[in-house]
């Protein structure tokens, strides 16, 4: 590392970049970012004058699929520049440097960057047993990442790993895997979900934290605005056949080859806050629903434990074995038409019997009352004596 | 309770076998409570329908996707019920302030008191023919108004709440809607969550619903006092003058 770092436009040029297609680079980022281009400018002075911000990107437990979608980032400048564009000193996957001497990086960043690295993290650190499922280095995860949290200025967790957990925290979630948001508590903590998140989001939320050199808009959940502010079913191109009413009922219908709306194929595009109905992916060629198969909500908080996948009802397990909210209801509400029926049923029944019971007493009580005037004599005495 | 606002029957063609019942009634229920309870009626049945199309949707509509709009306008119906649901349910709110005690009702459980629960025991009993004779009940009798508490009025907030989280879903983050409701998402961060458990309320409220209907025709039937009638014209007649 050199101690004076270099900053962003020197990188672009000693890498060949003409100052044309870093002026492109600057336009079309300012429009990715919703600042339109009369930003261009101002994010071409910051890529001029700023020095490069350090990036410590961690590997937790996961599948390095943040890194493969972050490696091809469509724009051609991102694919060719961003791995130098931000300073990423340390990315054990991508870097040259290995074992003793790719972890001495670590140390000397926190001490020559103190408060002013950003911590990019894949994955999560399992927590179980003192985190020994994710031993990178030879320690475990959890250590190395409240650690270089500590002296970090912001936290990006990338991915649905980083931000929720992911696969490895479903049911039963055996390691104990944790997003990063429950284990670094003091440090802001932007969550890109996705699995993986796409490439030009995770670009431009880098991009816009180092030209503003702030934290971009946060939702409550701590997801950057402008990126996973809206649902992918609200700007989903079908987003008219759900409308309409008109859907793919079964695969390979009418209807999925006309391109309706794949809602009762279990779609979760209306739950799932992400940009891929904007912004595509592979250079914005498609992305799932525009290739005829749903959005599983992989950027959602526990998306894997709230399937099926190609049903539209959750099901209820264990409660109810593939069960859903219907399934469940419907029962519950059948037993109550039948209880209440067969209540109704009884009551009558107990009426008529107590209606029988109260006549037969009466007509008891009128018999006996009959027997007794018959025994006793007349009360208008004809045989009075008294008189 | 002892009920005994008895009045002879002063009418010209009184026979003694009309006289033989004293009725009797008192103002229970005001207007603005009846209009409620009926325009609630209403929506709740409006909602679950057209709740269940938006979770089930019906067939494919035929044709250009411009012809139609059956999703969007069942959608819509489902969200106009909501807000004339909720409005009612504040001005239901307002008139447990205003309005005579028994409009409060709704929304106490006295779960505090020994003799309540000796109450809803006792008319449990009732339900499970342990009893020849029902009580006399002004108000809602106890295990009524447990019902009505603990599933009505509790479920009438969980809706309402989650429906509007799931709207504000629709109307955007920088929304009123949101503003006030986006909280939901604090406790199930995935709205798919949240979908489930309104869907869940649904169905809560259609066995409700069931329970509600049956309970009140048997009361109307075999209690000692109106029951249908009331929450048309405010009045509980009383079939007898006895004490209980």
């Amino acid at each position: 590392m050199s101690s004076r770092t270099e900053t962003f436009y020197e990188v672009m040029r000693r890498q060949g970049l003409s100052r044309r297609s870093f002026l492109k680079f600057c336009g079309l980022t300012s429009v990715a970012l919703g600042l339109g281009p009369a930003w261009a400018p101002r994010i071409a002075e910051a890529l001029e004058t700023k020095p490069r911000i350090p990036v410590i990107w961690l590997h937790g437990l996961e599948c390095t699929c943040c890194t493969e979608s972050f490696i091809r980032s469509a724009h051609p400048l991102v694919k060719d520049v961003v791995l130098s564009m931000i300073s990423l000193d340390y990315d054990d996957t991508i870097m040259a440097a290995a074992g003793h001497q790719a972890e001495a990086i670590l140390e000397e960043v926190r001490e020559t960057h103190k408060g002013e690295y950003i911590l990019a993290v894949e994955g999560n650190p399992p927590l179980k047993d003192g985190g020994v499922y994710c031993l990178p280095g030879g320690r475990p995860f959890v250590d190395k990442l409240t650690e270089m949290a500590a002296d970090a200025r912001a936290v990006i967790a990338w991915g649905s790993c980083a931000s929720w957990g992911c696969v490895q925290a479903a049911k039963p979630n055996p390691t104990q895997a944790t997003p990063v948001h429950q284990v670094v508590t003091d440090k802001p903590v932007i969550k890109v979900p996705g699995c993986p998140p796409i490439a030009e989001v995770m670009t431009g939320v880098l991009t816009y934290m180092l030209t503003f050199e702030r934290l971009p808009q946060l939702d409550r959940h701590g997801r950057p605005k402008m990126f996973y502010a809206q649902r992918i079913h609200d700007k989903c191109y079908r987003r008219p056949h759900f409308d309409a009413g008109q859907y793919v009922e079964s695969w390979d219908d009418e209807g999925a080859r006309k391109g309706y709306c794949l809602y009762k194929m279990g779609c979760k595009g209306p739950t799932t806050y992400n940009a891929c109905s904007t912004v595509g992916w592979n250079e914005g060629v498609s992305f799932p629903i525009q290739s005829g198969h749903g959005c599983i909500g992989c950027s959602e908080d526990a998306f894997w434990d709230k399937g099926p996948f190609y049903e539209r009802l959750t099901s209820l397990e264990p409660l109810a074995a593939e069960g859903t909210a219907d399934t469940v209801g419907a029962t519950l509400a059948a037993l109550a038409g039948g209880a209440v029926a067969a209540h109704a049923g009884v009551s009558i029944v107990k009426t008529a019997a107590d209606k029988r019971d109260r006549r037969n007493a009466r007509a008891a009580a009128q018999a006996e009352a009959d027997r007794a005037a018959r025994a006793r004599p007349p009360a208008d005495g004809s045989d009075r004596t008294d008189t | 309770m002892t009920i005994h606002t008895g009045r002879d029957i002063h009418a010209a063609d009184v026979t003694p076998e009309d006289a033989s019942i004293e009725r009797t009634s008192i103002y229970v229920y005001e207007a603005p409570l009846r209009v409620w309870h009926w325009v609630t009626a209403v929506t709740i049945t409006v909602l679950v329908v057209t709740g269940f199309f938006i979770g089930t949707p019906l067939p494919s509509v035929p044709g250009e996707a411009s012809d139609s709009a059956l999703m969007g306008t069942i959608r819509f119906i489902h969200f106009t019920a909501g807000y004339v649901l909720a409005i009612a349910w504040l001005l239901r709110i307002y008139w447990a302030v205003v309005g005579n005690h028994h409009s409060r009702q709704l929304f106490k459980l006295p779960f505090w008191r020994r003799d309540y629960w000796g109450g809803v025991l006792w008319e449990a009993s009732w339900y499970a023919f342990m009893r020849t004779e029902p009580k006399k009940y002004v108000g809602h009798n106890p295990l009524a108004q447990f019902v009505m508490f603990t599933v009505f009025t509790l479920g009438m907030f969980f809706m309402i709440i989650t429906g509007f989280a799931l709207y504000a879903e629709g109307t955007g983050l920088d929304s009123w809607q949101y503003w006030l409701f986006g909280w939901v998402f604090d406790i199930f961060p995935n709205s798919q969550s949240v979908h489930t458990w309104h869907h869940l309320g649904m169905w809560a409220f259609v066995i409700y619903t069931i329970l509600h209907v049956y309970a009140a025709v048997r009361e109307d039937i075999m209690s000692r006092q109106s029951m249908i009638s009331t929450m048309i014209s405010g009045e509980r007649m009383f079939k007898d003058n006895r004490d209980d």
